[in-house]
Parts: structure tokens; C-alpha cells; sequence
């Protein structure tokens, strides 16, 4: 039940729509497609005002002493992937983070190689979605680096971020195809940003199973969801389409916004 | 009192001598349109805010907070067992109070009973969507933001700011701010001339909504941005913190509704038909009162 704005004015809609009338209809048009592009249409502006405002911001770092005494794991508790369990029992020496698409040179790097190269410590402050916040010191090499390692080819655009875990629990589904595997992905912007790292560490302690081993993306300008865990493979690409449901993105796939810097 | 009171105000406006009934034109058509604008986002933003309240019932202060730092929680809700009839409550500050049927537990449109913080007829979309919801709450943000600079770069070019909102240093003297909450209380409202200039009260509250408590939700909203805060380091620093944020968020959309609930009231006491006519076409009919 959708409300024609051409053929209602003004003083009708204001003053004689009863409430409820008027409350079914909004819950009805938030299901409109036309109505949620048009509202979508904010997502866009606040990534363009963000991005004038500030393009090469960096996310507030705090010091050790406010550091939260639990970071709170959310989203998968445990892959039950059975990949991901095999290559965990294994301490992750057998855990290779392949790096495949438009790069000139595909790369399978270990743990060992990941930890080789210049790491960065930054004591960020994470924001759920949900409303909540912790901070956590995280360690890890900046993406930029293996980027560069594996070098763009033209047409890329996006990196995308391949995990381990079917959040929602659809495993036996299985494989990439599946739309409960976890993914997400940024644009080159954020994937050069120097705050964006691949965590190995979080307060100096290898990630435990709840917060992503054996690594995790930080994104530290968006939300929580972004911060991908348990990855498993970074593929460059040039459109988002191919992807899980074609957002970009397990929960933007669901509604959220891609652009979670919101 | 009322006897030393000074007289109603007539505001200097070029007409000539009181005549009996005339149109005048009470409000700009910007002005207007901004208004009606500003409150069908507001209805959306309060609507759609609670709903987005409803994925994390709780507030802090502070930079962070979560169910794993309860001792930063000041507020939240919830409800307890038997959960066939759950009670709903809201703890502030460590004092609970009871809210069954309105926060923490509410009727479903089906009539069981509903464990979410804020009932369905308040929210938008009326069950739970945090994706929704968020999204509508943004493009609404935008419209509020737009909206109000378009009002106070009216406000501030055309003078009507200064001289019709803000309230007069005349206006905040004790006996005509006690003589004008008097009158109030009697529901005694301007008429003929007076009413074309706002009383003290009026002012305060809308110079409180529309300079103080508008922006506020704004400041904090943005402030609970990872993007914003980045760009703009002031924004969480302003506030202690992007927990302490949401928390001021909510506590200013409270006065907001607050003042919603009684400006639609007042309105209603003080002659709908002519107050909702006049701030839809702009004009309003004085003199031939009684």
C-alpha cells in the first residue's frame, strides 16, 4: 500500500492521514525497491562527504591504559568449516593467504612471511554495527604492502576479502558459492590506507579462535562488520557482482551499507 | 503579578493603526516549508532511532562500552522471566523501574507479549531491522541537515533569527518570564497583534530545540561515525567519547520528543485550525476577536 504523493497534497497528508494509516504505510514502503533506492542514495553522499572531508583521516589510536579488559567477540565464535579446521589443528603452518584477479603476480603467503614484513601497532577503537564499542591493540603488516607486492593490474577497483566462516551456520552448503560464507570488501582507498592492516595480533597475543585466526582484516574507518575475520583468500577486482550476493559484502548483502563508515 | 506586568508586546511592524479583521502574512514560505520538512524528519529520525536503539539496549560512557564492560552501562533495558508473562523495565543509574507494556516488554500486533526495547507502533520499521532502519535514520540525517541550514541561513540573512526567535533581553526579566509561565498555565494565549510576535516562552523552547538540542543530535550523531571521527577528531573528543556520544544522542532526542509531544498540544489548546492553517499558508487572520 503505497502512497501517491502526486495525488494527496500537502494539508491532506499532514492533517487528515490518521496515524495508523500512515504508520502501515511506512512499514509498506520500506519495502518499495523505488523508495529504498532513493533512501539508499544517502549511503553515496556520506561516502562522498567523508571522502572530501576526509580522505586520508586517520582513525583515532589510544594509548595501552584504555585497551577494553574483554574484546568482545561477535559474528563467528568458531568457523566449522572443515578447511579451517584441519588448518587451525595445524597451529596454521599449512594456512596459506592466497592473493589471486587483477594482480601481475598471484601470491600464497604464510604466517611467517605475513609476520616478516614492516608491521604496524595501532591501538583502535572497533564499533559494532549493534551500538557497542571495544578497544583493541592490533598488529600486522599494512595491506598496501602485499598490494604492491602483487601489483594491480588495470581495471582494479576493489579488494574483496575471502573468509572461513558461514556465519548463519549454512556449511553443509558449502564452498565460495555459498551465500552464508563470510566476505566483505573496500575500495583502494581504504585498501592504501596506512591504518589498514591484516591483524595477526590482538594485544600482543596471537588472534584466539573468537576474534579471526589466524588473521583479520582492520579497516579501522568503518564499522565492525568490515573487519573481516578467518581470511582465507584477497581477491582484486573490478566489479563487486561476482561476489555472494553482488553487495560487497556478507551483511551488505542483508541491507547494510557497504560503505560502513557511515 | 498581572497588574505589573508590562503589556503584550506589539512588534514593530510597518501597518498601520489596528482595524478590525485582516490577513497578514504570519510566516514565510521558506519557513514553511522548512518546518513541515523538519518535522516529518524528526518523526523518522525518533521513529527509526528507536528501532536502532533496540539492537543494543544499553548505554555508557566513555570511548567504549559493551556487555563486557557493565560497569560503564548508566541505562538499559530488558525484561525478566516468567518469559510466558515477562516484565519490561528500564534501569537508570542503577534504579530499576518497572515499564511492562512499554519499554523492555510490549504487546505485539498479534497482543503476545513483545521482549524489545521500544514497542512496535513507536518504531520504523515496526519490528526489528536494524539494516532499515539504519539506512532510513541516514537519509533522514541528511534531509534534518540540509533542512536546518536552509532555516538558519534564512534565519540569520533575514534578521527573523534574532528578532523573532531568540528571546529578548526585555523578555528574561523574572517577572515577565513568571507573568508569560502564568499565562501559559491559565491557557491564556496571544491574540490580535500579539500574536504575531512569539512570548518568552515560545522563544526558549524553540531557540532550545532548534539551536541547542537539533544540533546537538547531530554533533553526536556524527560523533558515532568511524568515518567522521577520522576525518574529524573533535567530534568524539567533544563528547568524552563516542559511548558518552550515543548517550548525550539519546538524551537529546528525549528533549526533542519532549518538545514534539508539547508543541503538537499547545498547538491543539491555542486553535488548531488557525495555527496549522497559518504555517501552511502562511497567513493568519487578525483583529475581531473577543
Amino acid at each position: 500500500m503505497i502512497l501517491p504523493p502526486t495525488i494527496l497534497k500537502r494539508r491532506q497528508l499532514l492533517t487528515a492521514l490518521p496515524a495508523g494509516l500512515m504508520l502501515t504505510g511506512c512499514d509498506a514502503l520500506t519495502r518499495n525497491p523505488t523508495a529504498k533506492a532513493v533512501i539508499g542514495s544517502a549511503e553515496q553522499a556520506t561516502m562522498r562527504w567523508q571522502r572530501l572531508v576526509g580522505r586520508d583521516g586517520l582513525a583515532r589510536e589510544f594509548s595501552a591504559a584504555d585497551i577494553s579488559p574483554i574484546f568482545k567477540v561477535n559474528g563467528t565464535h568458531e568457523p566449522t568449516n572443515p578447511e579451517w579446521q584441519r588448518l587451525a589443528a595445524g597451529n596454521f603452518t599449512d594456512w596459506r593467504l592466497k592473493v589471486t584477479g587483477l594482480v601481475t603476480q598471484e601470491l600464497a603467503l604464510t604466517l611467517p612471511q605475513l609476520r616478516a614484513l614492516p608491521q604496524r601497532n595501532q591501538i583502535t577503537r572497533h564499533d559494532c554495527v549493534e551500538g557497542w564499542s571495544a578497544i583493541g591493540g592490533w598488529t600486522g603488516p599494512q595491506l598496501s604492502h602485499i598490494l604492491k607486492a602483487a601489483g594491480l593490474r588495470d581495471g582494479a577497483r576493489y579488494i574483496v576479502f575471502l573468509c572461513a566462516d558461514d556465519y548463519g551456520g549454512e556449511a553443509s552448503k558449502g564452498g565460495l558459492q555459498s551465500s552464508s560464507r563470510y566476505y566483505e570488501s573496500i575500495d583502494l582507498v581504504d585498501a592504501f590506507h596506512p591504518q589498514t592492516i591484516l591483524a595477526h595480533s590482538l594485544n600482543n597475543q596471537p588472534l584466539s579462535t573468537g576474534n579471526g585466526a589466524p588473521i583479520r582484516l582492520r579497516v579501522e574507518r568503518q564499522l565492525g562488520y568490515k573487519q573481516a575475520k578467518y581470511l582465507m583468500q584477497i581477491v582484486v577486482a573490478e566489479s563487486l557482482a561476482p561476489f555472494g550476493g553482488g553487495k560487497g559484502g556478507y551483511w551488505p548483502d542483508r541491507g547494510y551499507e557497504w560503505y560502513a563508515g557511515t | 503579578m498581572a497588574s505589573t506586568a508590562p503589556p503584550p508586546e506589539i512588534p514593530a511592524l510597518d501597518l498601520p493603526a489596528p482595524r478590525p479583521t485582516r490577513r497578514v502574512l504570519r510566516h514565510h514560505w521558506l519557513v514553511r516549508a522548512t518546518h513541515w520538512l523538519n518535522a516529518l524528519a524528526i518523526i523518522m529520525l525518533l521513529m527509526t532511532g528507536l528501532n536502532i536503539f533496540g539492537a543494543h539496549p544499553r548505554l555508557y560512557w566513555g570511548d567504549a562500552g559493551s556487555v563486557d564492560q557493565r560497569e560503564r552501562i548508566w541505562l538499559e533495558t530488558g525484561a525478566s522471566p516468567p518469559w510466558r508473562n515477562p516484565t519490561g523495565w528500564i534501569d537508570i543509574a542503577g534504579t530499576r523501574f518497572t515499564t511492562t507494556g512499554v519499554i523492555g516488554v510490549s504487546q505485539s500486533p498479534k497482543g503476545t507479549p513483545n521482549i524489545v526495547a521500544f514497542p512496535h507502533w513507536a518504531t520504523l520499521p515496526s519490528g526489528r531491522d536494524l539494516a532499515t532502519a539504519r539506512s532510513w535514520h541516514f537519509f533522514f540525517a541528511w534531509v534534518i541537515i540540509l533542512n536546518g541550514l536552509a532555516w538558519l541561513g534564512y534565519g540569520l540573512l533575514s534578521g527573523r533569527l534574532t528578532r523573532d526567535i531568540l528571546p529578548q533581553r526585555r523578555q528574561l526579566s523574572p517577572a515577565h518570564l513568571w507573568h508569560d509561565i502564568v499565562e501559559h498555565a491559565k491557557l491564556n494565549f496571544p491574540k490580535g497583534e500579539a500574536a504575531l510576535s512569539y512570548e518568552v516562552l515560545q522563544r526558549l523552547a524553540y531557540a532550545g530545540v532548534t539551536l541547542i538540542l537539533i544540533p546537538t543530535v547531530i554533533l553526536t550523531g556524527l560523533a558515532m561515525s568511524p568515518g567522521m571521527d577520522a576525518a574529524w577528531p573533535f567530534l568524539d573528543a567533544l563528547w568524552g567519547g563516542r559511548q558518552s556520544a550515543r548517550s548525550v544522542h539519546f538524551i537529546a532526542m528525549s528533549g526533542i520528543a519532549g518538545f514534539l509531544i508539547l508543541h503538537v498540544l499547545l498547538v491543539l489548546l491555542s486553535g488548531p485550525i488557525r495555527q496549522i492553517g497559518a504555517m501552511i499558508t502562511g497567513r493568519m487572520t487578525i483583529g475581531g476577536e473577543k
